[in-house]
């Protein structure tokens, strides 16, 4: 069981602002599903090894030259906040704190 | 001639293969086959809801130099050129040139209100070489938010509705690409498929859905939604024609590490009409309590035609199924928390403009997810959590090792496997939307294949109360020869390359 405490923990965790009748129905839900996938536990995986993804690559390296990328302008189109060539942000440190 | 279209079809639901040889012959421009397109986009606007975006100006632009092109006789050896087409609004279409100005390029929203009016400043691989292909791009269609639903009612923009019957949905959630085409709007489109996203959609839609192999083709410009999974390819009214957009999508791209290095066949040239002596396994666990009784039929029926066809069938077992979509449930919500973290109302998209941190992210991202994304980033940052990894995320892949073995272990003694897309037709818009689990249990059939990373498609095998009905083949790694072989070859004799909502005849 999910309790309303940890959904709204896990909300904390993904930044996710919900609303108090999206919680309600969240944690419902989220019971619900886990309910149906508690079923993996049932499954015997003592010798068996975790599968990320399923092709047989790894460490996929290329040449360290540099090369273009988008322009300055084209990466700051998009911004909701620009002060000049920068995004502005929040403030994230004070003076004195 | 394998492909070929019959006189009483109007052109705009002629196949690519159809209509290519008269642009070829010159007999049709492609700028007439842009505007036969546009006629039904707009016809059809409000109706279904296909199309997120349409670039009515730069796709007859597009259409004329494809016909100079063919003029000229260029057409030879380039099945796509002058064929218009649409992307599922996932893919991104570069829209700013290099200082940051909208360069008449088409917006990428992925269905979501938080990336309202976003202008890629690059191009998704898929639109580079379907441009260089010579395909017309007409819009960008519709889907479930960020690609994650089987009904296309996640959209920030309003739910498609099933060309066949408006008051159903059309699957997804490339539910506007599988309509695209079903409709008559678009000779193909390219949707993504993470469990089922485009095979259950062609399913409900009447059309044909491709996922390749995970691997075969980039996914550079591909919104993410779960990264070991996501996979792209095409909707279309031939099996012929999803071998020739397969052949312009396939290859690597050193843009994405995930592309491999595997030679890509002529996936058209391979289509024989002939399945003597192949083996193809009906895994038993496909054929689940709770199917609709129409769909067992149908798809019954179609593996006796492809027996009949000399193919030998073999009731094969994949234990591991029923485990299937908790696999799923675990691992797709996981890659998207991580994948949906960027979207912070900093850099791009829809911002609550909150001056403390905090704020402005809980807003940003209360404001502009839906509920379903809500859910599986919930799912995904609860099975990611402390003290929850190895129970949930862990056991997941170490399931998802087990259900890879299994597909492994049959391929080796069965060319590809015959089973149904979805257990269902398409069902009422609202019927699901109160029930998540019961939502996902239309994927059931397709996730597992996600799961392996293997090749799957769905290809028409009739109706069901008048709805479309899909058989899904599935093959070995890289093998989309062989399940484009078998889908064909059923295709050819089943009787149901016309079909066609009743709607599209006008």
């Amino acid at each position: 069981m999910i309790s309303r405490e940890d959904v709204e923990h896990v909300a904390a965790l993904a930044r996710l602002g919900l609303t108090k009748s999206e919680l309600d129905r969240m944690v419902g839900q989220l019971n619900r599903i886990l309910e149906a996938i508690a079923q993996l536990q049932d499954v015997d995986t003592s010798s068996v090894g975790p599968t990320a993804q399923v092709i047989p690559l790894e460490n996929v390296m290329r040449d360290d030259v540099p090369r273009p990328g988008i322009s300055r302008e084209a990466g700051l189109a998009n911004a909701p906040r620009t002060e000049g060539a920068l995004l502005r942000v929040p403030l994230i440190l004070e003076e004195g704190r | 001639m394998a492909g070929a279209t019959s006189e009483a079809l109007p052109l705009a639901d002629r196949t690519i293969t159809d209509v290519g040889e008269r642009l070829r012959g010159r007999e049709v421009s492609s700028r007439e086959l842009v505007e036969t397109c546009l006629t039904r986009i707009r016809r059809d606007a409000q109706r279904l809801n296909t199309f997120l975006a349409i670039g009515e100006e730069a796709a007859l632009a597009a259409s004329d130099v494809a016909d100079a092109a063919l003029s000229r006789g260029h057409g030879t050896n380039r099945p796509l050129l002058g064929i218009p087409y649409a992307l599922k609004d996932i893919f991104v279409t570069q829209a700013l040139d290099e200082d940051g100005r909208p360069n008449g390029g088409l917006p990428t929203t992925a269905g979501s209100r938080i990336l309202a009016g976003y202008r890629s400043p690059y191009a998704s691989d898929a639109e580079e070489r379907l441009r260089a292909a010579g395909a017309v791009l007409l819009g960008k269609t519709n889907c479930d938010e960020f690609a994650m639903g089987s009904s296309n009612e996640n959209s920030a923009y309003g739910p498609v509705r099933n060309a066949w019957d408006e008051t159903t949905v059309p699957g997804g959630s490339s539910g506007g690409s599988s309509t695209a085409v079903a409709a008559g709007q678009a000779y193909f489109a390219l949707g993504t498929d993470t469990g089922g996203s485009i095979r259950q959609p062609a399913s409900l839609s009447g059309v044909i859905g491709l996922k390749p192999t995970y691997g075969r083709v980039s996914r550079y410009g591909m919104v993410a939604f779960a990264s070991s999974l996501d996979q792209c390819g095409p909707f279309t009214r031939s099996v012929r024609d999803s071998a020739l957009v397969l052949r312009a999508l396939a290859g690597h791209d050193p843009r994405d590490s995930t592309s491999v290095e595997e030679s890509v066949p002529d996936y058209a040239a391979a289509l024989s009409g002939d399945v003597h002596g192949l083996r193809l396994g009906v895994p038993r666990e496909y054929f689940v309590a709770g199917m609709e009784p129409g769909v067992e039929a149908a798809v019954r029926e179609g593996i006796r035609v492809l027996e009949g066809l000399g193919a030998e069938i073999v009731e094969v077992s994949l234990p591991s199924t029923d485990k299937g979509l908790a696999t799923y449930y675990i691992i797709a919500p996981a890659e998207a928390s991580a994948n949906l973290a960027r979207y912070d109302g900093i850099r791009y998209g829809f911002s609550a403009g909150e001056d403390e941190l905090l704020a402005n992210y809980l807003r940003t991202r209360g404001e502009g997810f839906g509920p379903e994304v809500k859910r599986r980033i919930m799912l995904g940052t609860y099975a990611l959590s402390a003290g929850y990894y190895d129970a949930y995320y862990v056991k997941a892949q170490q399931v998802r090792t087990l259900i890879k073995a299994e597909f492994d272990q049959v391929l080796t003694d069965v060319d590809a496997l015959l089973a149904p897309t979805s257990p269902s037709v398409a069902f009422k818009i609202g019927a699901k939307t109160d029930d998540p689990l019961l939502m996902y249990l239309n994927d059931a059939c397709t996730l597992p294949v996600n799961i392996a990373g293997l090749p799957g498609v769905s290809v028409p095998c009739g109706l069901a109360d008048g709805l479309p009905v899909g058989l899904q083949v599935i093959g070995r790694a890289f093998d989309e020869a062989t399940v484009l072989r078998v889908a064909d070859a059923y295709e050819r004799v089943a009787g149901f390359a016309e079909l066609r909502p009743p709607t599209a005849h006008d």
